[in-house]
């Protein structure tokens, strides 16, 4: 079975890159949010909810939003619409913040919006939501961007016709050390939705090594 | 009471995140859940923590947040009421 | 899809350090929720199932022993314990090895070791044992897996999501075998949140029943061992023959209200097997005893068409172990299966959901040949599992 990328996205501290095209460079240091909110605001997606969530499923969500932008979703059967993700630092950066909420016992106040987002998959949640995605979904761990953990995982989905289509890929974030791969996985000669902007990239891990390495 | 209302609506603009909205948009009498805000069951919760982080009153039973959370209104007058305690 | 064989297995809980343990407990009905009153968990005195944590140490300290380990015991957390503990009793009697390249070492977990992330613990660990990946590691390297441990987190599903990729992995010839174990403890972070959710029973927690009010926590840890070579399973032959998992698309933390994103993962999964509602002797569901999700459970069990198969949770006797759930109510099922055996659903004693579910009311012998295991999870993750006899 011959699967492509038909469309990803590369989000990286002061750059963000969708398919050939470069979305966003600034070579200044800010900081996460800093960068996250007006770029969203840019991007008018008339989508509040936005801001309820935490930096990581922000950055997920954001990430998603690009590549989705040059899919037509609502041509597949939603319930077979993959989205298995990874990272590293799992919800790291806003247990820090729930931990912080319960570390003083006179001044104990957990918050339940900022624990519901102490899960990484969370971000999985946040993705399908959006755009009413019901298919199989994972998150995985792993110490750094694995290609070929993501691949072995995505391929079995294809190969058991588990899915149609798949939304894959690495977003972690801890503060303002942040970085999003994400990439939309289809049968070859599937592609009804992508409009050809150059090369058809093949679903395998050297391509996905690649697409990890542009910066 | 209005002065509780207009820093109410300020308090819950920063507890439920509600980023795009400012005091001016909210109305003291319209619901905050159902149409309105759009609230949903986690910023019920959220409203229960403010509460009690921002006058010391715990919420016993959920069940009654139905009726204390109904609107700004409501909400400044249990505060009013119970704070008297 | 080629079924996949279970070779060797454990549970750990409040309720005792092996799978024997624990069923006699279960068949007894001896429950592991008990009020519990530890500041540095929580404020105020809780249900809770605790593992014990003098037998824990002794436990520990025997596994050192048996594989001559030189590294004290203070230097593994207490999730590490239990992970380790629980993949020594499942594997001990198995005349293999798991060093190979075709094994695969598969962890299922919602926090790691989150209670290093308090005050007081910070200084006992490195860092990095904050890490997910590095807890992994520490596993791997005391049994010398070969190759990068697979490491599930996904909320409550992350048990089922486990078996299911080692089934998948282990047909394809991926592997030959598989570790699978899934850990979660007891921590003031977890209970912190769940209480912040207001979801927290102030007794012990009562699946599917009118009087419900919400969840009890526990910990734990669950392993099963995979093979895709019949040959080596235990004597009775049970196997992994389907899976699926799906989400809801409705709320980050609200159940579905239909139940049919459930309910299709069931129905996927009883497909893949090759199986209808009518072969499934019972459905060990999630039943975590809050209103709403044993509501939505019901709905997908129906649209199913599994209204006439029985069903129970185990989380009236563990509590919500999290991401140990569904290994440790897997085995627990398997147990079930082999011994002909339907255990009841602790903390039921009258319907409280929609749907006519039949929820396990008391301890009953019959004739079954498989098994529904299935989740759900914040995030609107779900996940359905099945488990064939002969």
């Amino acid at each position: 079975m011959n699967n492509i990328i038909s469309s990803y996205s590369l989000i990286r501290p002061g750059h963000v890159r969708v398919n050939e095209g470069i979305e966003y460079h600034d070579e200044n240091f800010i900081t996460f949010a800093e960068f996250i909110k007006p770029f969203f605001k840019r991007l008018d997606l008339g989508y509040p909810k936005f801001y309820k969530m935490d930096p990581l499923s922000k950055l997920g969500f954001i990430a998603s939003e690009l590549v989705f932008r040059h899919v037509k979703l609502d041509l597949y059967d939603k319930k077979r619409v993959g989205v298995v993700l990874a990272n590293a630092n799992s919800s790291l950066d806003t247990d820090l913040v729930h931990q912080e909420s319960i570390s003083n016992r006179s001044q104990y106040f957990p918050s339940p919006s900022v624990f519901v987002y102490t899960l990484p998959n969370i971000m999985i949640g946040e993705i399908c939501i959006r755009h009413r995605l019901n298919g199989e979904n994972a998150f995985l761990i792993a110490e750094k961007f694995e290609s070929k953990q993501l691949f072995d995982y995505v391929n079995e989905l294809f190969q058991n016709n588990r899915v149609d289509v798949c939304l894959t890929g690495w977003v972690d974030l801890v503060k303002d050390k942040f970085e999003a791969l994400l990439m939309f996985v289809e049968p070859s000669g599937m592609e009804i939705s992508k409009e050809k902007s150059g090369k058809v990239l093949p679903f395998s891990e050297e391509t996905m090594d690649e697409l990890y390495k542009i910066m | 009471m209005e002065e509780l209302i207009e820093k109410l609506k300020r308090e819950v603009i920063e507890q439920l995140n509600l980023e795009d909205i400012s005091p001016e948009d909210i109305e003291a009498d319209s619901p905050l859940f159902g149409e309105g805000l759009g609230l949903d069951s986690i910023d019920a919760l959220e409203l229960i923590v403010l509460l009690e982080k921002k006058y010391g009153l715990k919420i016993e039973d959920p069940k009654d947040g139905k009726k204390i959370f109904h609107s700004i209104r409501t909400m400044a007058e249990y505060i009013t009421e119970h704070q008297k305690a | 899809m080629r079924p996949i064989y279970i070779a060797g297995d454990n549970i750990i809980t409040s309720l005792g350090f092996t799978t024997s343990a624990n069923m006699e407990a279960l068949m007894a009905g001896r429950i592991g929720i008990h009020i519990t009153s530890d500041p540095h968990l929580f404020p105020s005195s809780l249900p809770l199932s605790l593992v014990d944590s003098g037998i824990l140490e002794e436990q520990f300290m025997a596994v050192l022993k048996h594989y001559q380990k030189k590294t004290d015991s203070s230097s593994f957390t207490r999730l590490e314990k239990f992970l380790i503990i629980s993949i020594h009793d499942a594997i001990k009697e198995l005349p293999y090895k798991f060093q190979d390249q075709k094994t695969l070492f598969v962890l299922s977990t919602t926090k790691g070791n989150i209670d290093l992330l308090e005050e007081r613990n910070r200084a006992l660990f490195p860092h990095r044992r904050i890490y997910l990946w590095e807890l992994a590691r520490i596993i791997t390297d005391f049994y010398g897996f070969s190759n990068p441990p697979l490491i599930i987190s996904n909320a409550c599903v992350s048990g089922i999501i486990a078996l299911m990729t080692a089934f998948r992995y282990l047909s394809s010839g991926m592997y030959d075998q598989a570790i699978v174990t899934g850990g979660d403890i007891l921590s003031e972070f977890v209970i912190a949140g769940f209480q912040s959710f207001q979801s927290l029973s102030p007794t012990p927690c009562r699946p599917y029943d009118a009087l419900r009010d919400g969840l009890s926590l526990g910990e734990g840890a669950g392993t099963m061992v995979l093979t895709s070579k019949m040959e080596k399973s235990s004597p009775i032959g049970i196997k992994i023959t389907g899976a699926a998992t799906s989400n809801d698309a409705n709320h980050i933390s609200g159940p579905s209200r239909t139940g049919e994103e459930l309910g299709f993962a069931m129905l996927n999964a009883m497909k893949e097997a090759n199986l209808s509602p009518a072969d499934i002797g019972f459905v060990n569901a999630h039943g975590t005893a809050t209103p709403f999700n044993d509501e939505m459970e019901s709905k997908a069990i129906a649209l199913a068409g599994l209204l006439d198969t029985p069903v129970n949770s185990f989380k009236g006797y563990w509590g919500h172990t999290l991401g140990a759930a569904g290994m440790i109510e897997s085995v627990a099922s398997v147990q079930s299966l082999r011994d002909q055996m339907l255990i009841r659903s602790a903390g039921f004693e009258s319907l409280g959901v929609p749907e006519p579910i039949h929820v396990i009311a008391n301890n009953e012998k019959r004739e079954i040949t498989s098994f529904l295991k299935s989740a759900s999870g914040f995030g609107g993750c779900n996940a359905a599992i099945i488990f064939e006899k002969g």
